[in-house]
């Protein structure tokens, strides 16, 4: 058993950690972390102090990127699964997260435009947002599982139209929710320091994990993406499982959304999580997974997605030249996604093998 | 460097995290020899094979080449490439979608691919040339298989080999092809190239070889000149044990004597799917072992597909233990106690990126539902169980069931079906590319199944094994059931006649 | 097989996503009368539509998208509301954020003899033998909102803002706020945008002119509100101090003051940070009414009746002025502005 070999020394345990999927993203978080030390020793202060309504919350550069990650790690979970089962990936989520948030607008605004109250309770608004993400997810699902289109071309269609979609549910008004319970879900709960946004992705999280724990879900979308004639052989309907992967992302779309509107509580169709698809796909690909389908590891998927949050927040950090910001992020990403790639991850491990040749084979 | 010797590997040695794939192994090549490397699953051909063309870079030992003083440095198939050592694997590692001319020509790197008229006309000389019948311009999957192996031959060829390695050319070659592959091998021979050739049938060995080399758990066995090498000794060599005999292993077994055993476990009337073949009656007893038999091609795979709901099904209707079902999916089948094990392992049996455990567990965890999964530590259990009741050979139940020989990737596969346990299980080609110990185990494994009370429906290309196993074959030509042979009437003659159309039965 | 099904859902999708970019335009434009001015009608309408009156003007519009902003739909509802019947004209729309759909639009225009055509071009390039066609079968052009590539021969007038022009109202309202020190929080908008490198402008001449005038930070967040939320929790988290923030549109500004309310940060009227942004949306007026914020700068969406004017001199024979029409753009100050403003400006 590879996991339970006793590795000699630290070359082996090195070796061994190189090995493992998870271990870029985390490699690249402690980069971070050391260089945002150097750069400013109180990057990792967290104090707690009083907001605006009168709680205490916990705020600091590190709470800053768990809070403003929440929403990727969410679309992460979705993805994943997406792109284990399809081998392609769903471009059209920052689109969805347009039209989920608009349709909770609509129902917590009831059609006007800035009311003071709450016209129906958010946990109504939230449900039919679900429906509306998951019914968008069925779409770019069937259009992949049952008419067999290629996932990122299946959904250029919502990533095109999704944006006007989302306008058109709000008869194209820019509607504002005043009532400040609705600004809990993208900040905090009164008398809890930790940001909500937060603690709705631990929530996603635990829920996926016991989902994967108690459910074959995992086994059926990595042997689906992996080989799918082979999966049909054995009883399985590789076309309802790419499906169903789809709607689940559409469900974490839906809740994103409710952080993304939560947070300013307003909606800028145009812009409302612009390229964070793309983000969602890099957290996958950061990861370590195979953007072409087949084994996933959910849990380096999402500290990819904290390790793009903490990139931008870095640099915002950093106060580099706006026109140049995405030249550096693209440099940070190029490197990162160059070292997960296997055929790297190998060389790095042979290289190691040669620096501690003490550190024999373990036979 | 011996006289006339173009290849000689010394005391080569690879070592895998857990396992010692090649410890010390010699081999010695000369010009225009055509030389067999033997041994079981697992034994390190196909590692000395990955070590020579640059694909694994080995931990100890020396390549020499004729013609170079120093010994050889090969990193990558590219350096073997260039070095004249080419290699023509089992599964065509071609482009199906490409023209015949263009697979011949992509990726050498010498421009050749700019001219496309001349590519096609060169292409067709080298062809013509060694006499294999296939255009240039062609795509190459219109191509037979064997055709394809020929081209993949043909482009090593022209790219100045000296060393040829042929990995399992044959395992998908009807008996005339594999006849056309050994006139283009003996051409090549004369050629002066020296060919290695990894095989699992012996007849073949016997039939083209010169010299065989034995290795065996990572070891070299010995170097024999074929005439030195009786069949029964090289299979003991192989096996580092006497062999009891092979062909009598039916009547060890028992047959299956429960009182049930003259019902039918399935029946089908009329079966037809739409995979192109006639409809088709067919029925198996309890305990029976039955088999499809004919050419490559004659639909004897399509019809165990048509059971199994793997193609759709069209007409007929179908019966299981006396009830009347619908199958209309593999997962009906499933649910009915039938299991298949497809016939191309690869493309339809594994899992390739998922673990053995997995694959071991997939069928049956599918049966259980979605929402009832096997906890990690019954899986574990289950793959242990299995690895040590098959003789699964494999560093732990977590390695990549794809890293595995082909045989063990066969016996997860086996074990995975007979994980669900069930009473009718369909062996589409189990032994394919499979070494002679696997081979027999399998065999002896559907005997002692069957005795059981399982019943068996076996397909195999080779119709020893066929008439060592089943009780009765049923005997298919251009996709349709042409005869059907039991008991006294089961022998290669009758076989062949009936295949041939000299028909016994059925036939208008 | 699969190549035409896509290609059927292309269409699909796109066809329905003209009809959403309609669907939603009943409900802006005036409780339509039996007029072309609906939306669905487009372009066809024009030429069937019977001819009223001899003294009806009939105009062509091209505009972006609607639901490119609130701006633009603010602009498009006031365009339908000046180009009535009621006040003597016959309109058609055309809607694109594509250069060549517009010009098709502009052709087919052209060919339906409008008297006058109406553009918001989405490219500057390109227009050239167009607006010569227009020229030639003696239809008058006049630009709203942006400019082109063009010889001005070409069009009558150009009805425009004054990105820079705004920049400098509201650094000069700033320097009217006479701190002892400014240390501004900058959010730009998309980098090289004609908004963003004239509100930049005004400010960074400032900065660089006085010594008491420092950027804590400058960083574009693309118009997003949550980058803005995410740039100024970032400056807090550094612990650095400021007390202006100068956000090039009422969004970023929005997310601006979400990151302040989260850290408890007094902002607005006689608190710890000035915030000033631009558009004028309605509830950005609101916040500013309420005191939450300070300042608000103008980008004046309504051009229809500076257009109605224009057409009306060019009726009646008189030359214009000028060419180029720079429209009155105001900046709003918390302290001054009242409810009114609130509903004449807001967007």
């Amino acid at each position: 058993m590879k996991n339970k070999e006793k590795k000699s020394g630290i070359g082996g345990l090195m070796r061994g950690l190189v090995r493992k999927q998870i271990f870029i993203p985390i490699a690249a978080l402690v980069i971070l972390t050391i260089f945002n030390y150097i750069m400013d020793p109180t990057f990792f202060k967290i104090t707690l102090s009083p907001n605006s309504l009168g709680y205490n919350v916990l705020s600091g550069s590190i709470i800053t990127i768990l809070d403003n990650g929440s929403e990727l790690a969410i679309l992460a979970i979705g993805m994943t699964l997406v792109t284990a089962a399809s081998g392609g990936q769903d471009i059209s989520v920052g689109a969805t997260i347009a039209i989920a948030g608009s349709v909770i607008l609509r129902i917590l605004c009831g059609g006007q435009t800035s009311p003071d109250t709450l016209q129906a309770p958010v946990i109504v608004a939230f449900l039919v947002a679900c429906v509306a993400g998951m019914l968008a997810g069925a779409f770019n699902g069937a259009l992949v599982a049952y008419f067999r289109i290629q996932p990122m071309i299946a959904t250029l269609i919502l990533f095109t139209a999704g944006r006007s979609i989302g306008a058109w549910i709000n008869n194209n008004t820019l509607p504002v929710v005043k009532d400040p319970s609705f600004a809990v879900y993208g900040g905090f709960i009164p008398g809890i320091a930790v940001p909500t946004p937060f603690l709705i992705t631990v929530a996603c999280i635990i829920i996926i994990t016991l989902v994967l724990k108690f459910t074959t879900l995992g086994l059926y979308t990595q042997s689906v993406g992996i080989n799918e004639e082979s999966s049909r052989l054995n009883g399985l309907n590789p076309a309802f499982i790419k499906f169903l992967t789809f709607v689940i992302l559409g469900l974490c779309v839906a809740v994103a959304a409710l952080i993304k509107v939560s947070r300013i509580s307003s909606i800028n169709y145009s812009v409302i999580a612009k390229d964070i698809e793309m983000d969602a796909i890099l957290a996958v690909a950061l990861g370590g997974n195979k953007l072409s389908g087949g084994k996933f590891n959910m849990a380096a998927s999402i500290i990819g997605a904290y390790v793009i949050q903490f990139l931008t927040t870095t640099l915002y950090a950093l106060k580099v030249d706006a026109n140049a910001l995405p030249a550096y992020k693209a440099v940070v990403v190029i490197a990162l996604v160059v070292l997960s790639a296997p055929s790297v991850t190998e060389k790095i491990s042979a290289l190691g093998k040669k620096m501690k040749p003490k550190a024999k084979e373990v036979a | 460097m011996k006289e006339n010797a173009i290849l000689e590997m010394k005391g080569i040695y690879k070592i895998f995290p857990g396992v010692r794939a090649l410890q010390d192994v010699d081999f010695t090549l000369c010009k225009g020899e055509i030389h067999a490397l033997m041994g079981e699953n697992g034994a390190g051909k196909s590692t000395l094979i990955k070590v020579l063309t640059g694909v694994y870079e080995k931990d100890g030992g020396d390549i020499f080449l004729e013609g170079l003083g120093k010994a050889a440095v090969i990193r990558s198939p590219q350096d073997a490439q260039k070095l004249g050592i080419s290699t023509v694997y089992q599964e065509i590692t071609l482009c199906p979608n490409l023209s015949v001319a263009e697979n011949m020509y992509i990726g050498r790197g010498d421009g050749a691919v700019q001219n496309w008229k001349k590519m096609n006309a060169d292409a067709d000389k080298i062809l013509q040339n060694l006499d294999i019948p296939a255009r240039g311009a062609q795509q190459l999957s219109s191509c037979s298989i064997a055709i394809q192996q020929m081209v993949a031959i043909a482009r090593a060829v022209d790219m100045d080999c000296k060393v040829l390695i042929l990995d399992e050319p044959t395992s998908s070659l009807d008996e005339k092809e594999v006849e056309k592959l050994f006139g283009l091998m003996r051409d090549l021979k004369k050629r002066g190239v020296g060919i290695i050739f990894v095989t699992h049938f012996l007849d073949q060995v016997y039939e083209v070889c010169d010299k065989i080399t034995v290795l065996r758990d990572g070891k070299l066995v010995g170097e024999y000149e074929i005439k030195d090498l009786p069949r029964v000794q090289l299979v003991s060599k192989m096996l580092g044990k006497e062999l009891d005999d092979m062909s009598d292993i039916k009547s060890d077994a028992l047959a299956y004597k429960g009182k049930d055993a003259d019902t039918n476990v399935f029946e089908a009337v009329g079966l037809q799917s739409n995979a192109d073949i006639k409809p088709f009656n067919f029925h198996i007893k309890k305990g029976e072992v039955n088999g499809f038999t004919g050419l490559l091609g004659s639909g004897r795979s399509e019809c165990v597909r048509a059971i199994f709901g793997a193609d759709r099904v069209i007409a007929g209707n179908v019966k299981k233990d006396g009830k009347e079902v619908k199958i209309k999916k593999p997962i009906d089948a499933m649910k009915l106690g039938i299991a298949y094990l497809p016939e191309d392992r690869k493309l339809d049996g594994i899992v390739g990126d998922l673990s053995v455990r997995e694959n071991i567990i997939l069928a049956a965890q599918v049966l259980r539902g979605a929402f009832k999964p096997f906890s990690k530590a019954e899986t574990y259990k289950i793959a242990d169980e299995y690895i040590k009741m098959l003789e699964i050979k494999t560093a732990s139940a977590d390695t990549p069931i794809k890293s595995l020989s082909g045989g063990n990737q066969q016996k997860c596969i086996l074990a995975r079906w007979l994980l669900t346990h069930p009473d009718y299980l369909i062996l589409d080609e189990p032994t394919r590319g499979i070494d002679v110990g696997t081979k027999i185990e399998i065999q002896k494994l559907v005997l002692k199944l069957a005795s059981e009370g399982m019943s068996v429906t076996f397909i195999s290309s080779e119709t020893d094994e066929m008439l060592r196993t089943c009780s009765r074959l049923i005997v298919m030509r251009d996709r349709k059931v042409v005869g059907e042979l039991s008991n006294e009437e089961l022998c290669q003659s009758s076989i062949m006649n009936t295949i041939a159309g000299g028909g016994t039965t059925d036939e208008k | 097989m699969k190549k035409k099904v896509l290609a059927a859902l292309l269409t699909t999708a796109m066809v329905s996503s003209v009809l959403v970019g309609c669907g939603s335009q009943p409900a802006s434009a005036p409780a339509g009368d039996d007029t072309a001015a609906e939306a669905p009608a487009a372009d066809d309408t024009a030429a069937e539509a019977p001819a009223a009156s001899g003294d009806v003007i009939k105009v062509g519009i091209i505009n972006n998208d609607p639901n490119e902003s609130g701006y633009r739909t603010a602009n498009d509802k006031s365009m339908k509301e000046m180009f009535t019947a009621a006040n003597g004209y016959e309109a058609s729309f055309a809607y694109s954020l594509k250069n060549d759909e517009q010009i098709s639009a502009a052709q087919k225009f052209i060919q339906d003899g409008v008297d006058y055509l109406l553009l918001s071009a989405a490219d500057t390039a390109g227009w050239d033998s167009v607006l010569k066609d227009a020229q030639d079968a003696g239809i008058k052009v006049i630009l709203f909102d942006r400019t082109i590539d063009a010889p001005d021969s070409l069009y009558e007038a150009s009805i425009v803002s004054d990105m820079a022009k705004e920049g400098e109202t509201a650094v000069t309202w700033l320097k009217g706020q006479n701190l002892e020190e400014y240390n501004i929080i900058h959010i730009q908008g998309v980098m090289g945008s004609a908004a963003q490198k004239g509100r930049s402008g005004a400010l960074d001449a400032q900065v660089a002119a006085e010594a008491n005038w420092n950027l804590v930070t400058q960083q574009t967040a693309e118009w997003n509100a949550e980058k803005a939320q995410q740039i100024v929790q970032s400056v807090i988290d550094a612990g650095t101090s400021f007390n202006v923030i100068y956000a090039e549109n009422d969004d970023m500004a929005k997310g601006a003051v979400a990151a302040l309310d989260k850290a408890n940060i007094s902002h607005g009227v006689g608190k710890d940070v000035i915030v000033m942004g631009y558009d004028c949306n309605k509830w950005a007026l609101e916040e500013l009414l309420a005191g939450n914020w300070n300042y608000d700068g103008q980008c004046n969406p309504f051009q229809a009746s500076y257009i109605d004017d224009i057409i009306k001199k060019l009726e009646a024979g008189e030359t214009l002025s000028e060419k180029v029409i720079i429209m009155d753009e105001k900046g709003f100050d918390a302290t001054t502005i009242t409810q009114e403003d609130v509903d004449t400006y807001g967007i």
